[in-house]
């Protein structure tokens, strides 16, 4: 086996120059490098997007722009942070850290990880060019419900269709190569039981995207028939059924919520055991509980679903199903802290978003709760209280363990490392903005505001005012994100092999140089 | 400016309040309504008990977790422990989250029965979603009519000052009498809607091929505020519900009103309309259902709404402008109208576009009257 693998080790085998390097590598680096710039990018076209819509919202009454393209904003935003930032933001992360965390030279199947990059750009291209036609971009939210997306849709739907069916490929291509590279290219000895936690999340997450990506394929092809081919799916004049496109929407889109934070679990447990110096509490715990949490995501749906009209006995399923993912989810939570507990504890950056994450994802959770009581949820469904709950499952969630997980990786990506202070502020900055945004969203929610409304009533004017100015702080930060990032890769104090105390003990990943040779392990490492 | 400023300095004040449980009690504008029925009522209790179990768990978790980062931090010379598992622990809170979540989902259970109930109504109401307005229909005295946002362009624009119900307000609310069941039917015409009244703790969607139900019995008189709560196109946000209970008699005094008014109108068609009674009522008619997307110019917005000024249609085709009325035009968001206005409504504000903005010059000004129109639906019925 060493070989075959030595036989590549010759030095002279390094980047191409150029525009060239980037348009056709096939390096699990660049690629991850790719995934991660484009994500960030993203981050802010999407960002923008937010704050026209909080700038709307500012104050009561129409003043910056008109209801239909603020729906417009809404729906590019929820589309661009879902599939365009969140999503790849995972696989870049997962590109770069994969193969070092099992010993591999590289991913297993190169050339499909390039062509799955360069999808999503065409993608998003697509997407977004709908914005500057004559008749605006979808305006449907981005759970496109039909008919409004159908019958009652721009023509541009079109477009719409056609680039989510190639974020799909994208992301079915890059689950395809993850999970054989999970499973053929483990250094010896690593069993699947001592795969790091990271591995193990990206492992459940691409087999929920290979299920899942082709739903999403087959409810918007159903949606091109209906707009240009006369079929009836979703068209209830010709016998269709509306409710039908919800149930495959969200038989894909509840999994889809999951994709979304099962990474940040594993980047989150490596970061509380680094700076915990402790090994983390309950590995095979957690693994059985990601591995729960991705069976029960599919048997939970509907929850979605709980006003459209369903018998009680199925009201009562989707509520049973759901509050039993909070199991799973909790002992996650407590595997964190008990990790935590008795421990030896400092406060770097990553540290302090992985902490922030734990805190706020679970207020997430707890409304996340609250939602899956029927009853109760007939008052909060599609109020403000469900954009507060996913907004903080998915913000200091998801994107708060991407940047974690960035900080914590990238003075080995570097070999420099960023630059602490300034990381700190960033934290207390994008900390505090996230909560002035967010939380009060419960209250205008619970007070009757109706989710994806570009005006409202004056008793919600107070909150609204705030939530913006949230917002507003929240995004500007994110410049000092970009800033650090740019800095750290020009400059910075020589990063060690291990980046951090201890980290050497804690994965193979902290064996390599900082940065690490192109081709990761040319020679595989032998875990005990 | 100063609005920025007067709002920051009252959450300064506000801020600590938010966070602590108080902004939760009872009768707070920052909480769920309590609502009027027996439902609500019990809905909110559930909220409650699920919000303080929700408290206490996080008051917990998150004082272990703290006192953990406190107590164990590296600057104060911890040194970590070597434990990496402890099956006792693990099996212990997996079985107190399990008794948590079952400690929820009894009352939770019992509240769901409660609210779901879709036996017939004393008085069966249909509500009709339409873009963007609400249609109510009595079914047992075969009246209905529309509802539509009262707040002017103006108060949305911000040309005049806003009033106390801005976007919350409608010209015509469902009439409901108190103490009586009351079986909702709800369905959609175009897109999906959602019906929601806060205070009955009712929200159920409408859509299109479907006929929902819910109940409500309201035991007092007054008005309550709702909304829609399904993104349903432009003007989702401009779609109040406005639901008004009153005593028995003075319910029926309304439906007799409303049922005389259907009788003179049917009365009505049968007349000889003058093209100045057809223009005075076209225009009315023009500016609550059609300026939206047309606009009071008839300039519309291209080109998602066609013009209606110097088009084709509005300028020498009579027929078609008839049928575009009557059918609406697939896949657009012109609507079907012919099938819930009356024909008088129908033949005055045709006639009313084809005399507006010199169309009338510009084309053959012809004049439809309520007789073309059942002339129109006769032929269809053949
Ligand atoms: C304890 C775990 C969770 C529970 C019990 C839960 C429950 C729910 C329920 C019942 C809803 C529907 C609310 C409504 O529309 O009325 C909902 C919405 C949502 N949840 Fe969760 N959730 C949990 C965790 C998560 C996680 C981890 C994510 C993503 C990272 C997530 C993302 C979302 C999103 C995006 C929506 C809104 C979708 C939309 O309508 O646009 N949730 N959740
Ligand atoms: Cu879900």
């Amino acid at each position: 086996m060493s070989t075959v693998v030595e036989s590549h080790d010759h030095g002279h085998h390094g980047p191409a120059k150029g525009l060239s390097r980037w348009l056709f590598t096939t390096n699990h680096k660049d690629i991850g490098t790719l995934y991660l710039w484009f994500s960030f990018i993203m981050l802010f076209i999407g960002g923008s997007m937010a704050m026209v819509i909080r700038a709307e919202l500012f104050q009561p009454g129409l003043q910056i722009v008109q209801p239909e393209f603020f729906n417009q904003m809404t729906t590019n935003h929820g589309l661009i942070m879902v599939f365009g930032v969140i999503m790849p933001a995972f696989v870049g992360l997962a590109n770069w850290m994969l193969p070092m965390q099992i010993g591999a030279p590289d991913m297993a199947l190169p050339r499909l990880n390039n062509l799955s990059f360069w999808l999503l750009p065409m993608a998003f291209g697509i997407l977004i060019s709908t914005l500057f036609m004559p008749e605006g971009g979808p305006n449907f939210g981005w759970t496109f419900y039909a008919p409004l997306s159908t019958t009652y849709a721009p023509s541009t739907v079109n477009f719409f269709i056609f680039s989510v069916h190639v974020m799909g490929v994208s992301s079915i291509l890059g689950s395809i190569n993850i999970i054989t590279t999970i499973f053929n290219m483990r250094a010896p000895g690593m069993t699947l039981m001592k795969m790091p936690l990271f591995v193990w999340s990206w492992l459940i997450t691409a087999y929920l995207l290979i299920a899942v990506m082709p739903v999403l394929a087959g409810v918007v092809t159903m949606m091109l028939m209906d707009i240009n081919f006369g079929t009836s799916f979703f068209n209830a004049a010709g016998g269709g059924d509306p409710v039908l496109f919800q149930h495959v929407f969200w038989f894909f889109g509840h999994p889809e919520v999951y994709i979304m934070i099962l990474p940040a679990f594993g980047i989150v447990s490596h970061i509380i055991e680094t700076f915990s110096r402790k090994p983390i509490f309950g590995y095979s715990s957690m693994v059985y509980a990601m591995a729960s949490i991705a069976i029960l995501s599919f048997v939970v749906w509907a929850h979605h679903m709980f006003t459209v009209g369903m018998p009680l006995a199925g009201e009562l399923f989707f509520m049973y199903s759901t509050m039993l993912i909070a199991i799973p989810t909790g002992v996650k939570v407590f595997n964190w802290v008990a990790t935590m507990f008795r421990g030896s504890i400092t406060f770097e950056t990553p540290m302090l978003f992985s902490i922030a994450f734990v805190a706020l994802f679970t207020i997430g959770g707890f409304s996340g709760i609250m939602l899956a009581i029927v009853p109760a949820d007939f008052q909060y469904h599609d109020t403000y209280f469900v954009v507060a709950h996913f907004h903080y499952v998915l913000v200091p969630g998801a994107l708060f363990g991407i940047i974690a997980g960035a900080y914590y990786w990238l003075p080995k990506w570097t070999g420099n490392m960023y630059d602490e202070t300034l990381g700190k502020l960033h934290f207390w900055l994008t900390f505090i903005s996230v909560n002035v945004t967010f939380f009060p969203m419960h209250f205008v929610g619970l007070a009757g505001m109706p989710r994806r409304y570009p005006d409202y009533a004056l008793q919600f004017a107070d909150f609204n005012a705030l939530i913006s100015v949230g917002a507003f702080m929240f995004g500007l930060t994110q410049l000092l994100f970009l800033f650090i990032v740019i800095k750290c890769i020009k400059s910075g104090k020589q990063a060690k092999p291990e980046v951090w105390e201890g980290a050497g003990e804690l994965g193979l990943e902290w064996t390599l140089t900082s940065p690490p040779p192109y081709h990761s392990f040319s020679i595989q490492p032998q875990v005990k | 400016m100063a609005y920025f400023k007067k709002v920051l300095t009252k959450f300064i004040f506000v801020i600590p309040f938010l966070f602590s449980s108080i902004a939760f009690s009872e009768s707070s504008d920052y909480n769920m309504k309590v609502g009027v029925t027996e439902v609500s009522e019990s809905i909110f209790e559930l909220h409650m008990l699920i919000f303080w179990i929700c408290v206490g768990i996080g008051v917990i978790v998150f004082s272990i977790m703290f006192w953990s980062l406190w107590k164990y931090r590296k600057s104060k010379g911890a040194v970590a422990a070597d434990f990496d598992d402890n099956l006792g622990l693990e099996i212990g809170w997996t079985v107190a989250a399990t008794l948590v979540l079952i400690w929820m989902a009894v009352p939770a259970t019992q509240v769901m029965v409660e609210a779901y109930d879709d036996a017939e109504g004393e008085i069966n109401i249909l509500i009709t979603g339409h873009q963007w307005k609400w249609h109510y229909e009595y079914l047992e005295d075969e009246v209905g009519y529309f509802s539509n946002l009262s707040t002017s362009q103006e108060e949305i624009n911000g040309d005049v000052p806003k009033g106390e119900f801005y976007l919350r307000e409608v010209d015509e609310p469902l009439v409901i009498p108190t103490n009586t069941r009351i079986r909702f039917l709800i369905t959609g015409n175009d897109v999906i809607h959602s019906w929601w009244v806060p205070d009955f703790a009712v929200k159920q969607d409408a859509i299109p091929g479907f006929i929902n139900t819910a109940w409500t019995n309201v035991p007092e008189p007054g008005i309550f505020r709702g909304a829609c709560t399904e993104l349903c196109g432009i003007k989702h946000a401009f779609m109040p519900v406005v639901v008004r209970a009153v005593e028995r008699e003075e319910f029926d005094a309304f439906i007799a009103q409303k049922v005389t008014l259907a009788e003179a109108e049917r009365l009505l068609t049968s007349k000889n309309w003058t093209k100045e009674e057809l223009m005075e009522r076209g225009e009315a008619f023009y500016a609550t259902n059609c300026a939206a997307c047309h606009q009071a110019g008839g300039q519309g917005i291209p080109p998602v709404f066609p013009a209606l000024q110097g088009s084709q249609v509005a300028m020498n085709d009579s027929a078609r402008h008839i049928e575009i009325l009557m059918e609406g035009v697939q896949g657009s968001a012109m609507a079907a109208f012919g099938e819930s206005y009356s024909e008088i409504d129908i033949a005055s504000v045709i006639t009313y576009t084809r005399q507006a903005w010199d169309n009338d010059t510009n084309g053959d000004g012809v004049i439809v009257t309520p007789q073309d129109i059942v002339a129109y639906k006769n032929r269809i019925d053949l």
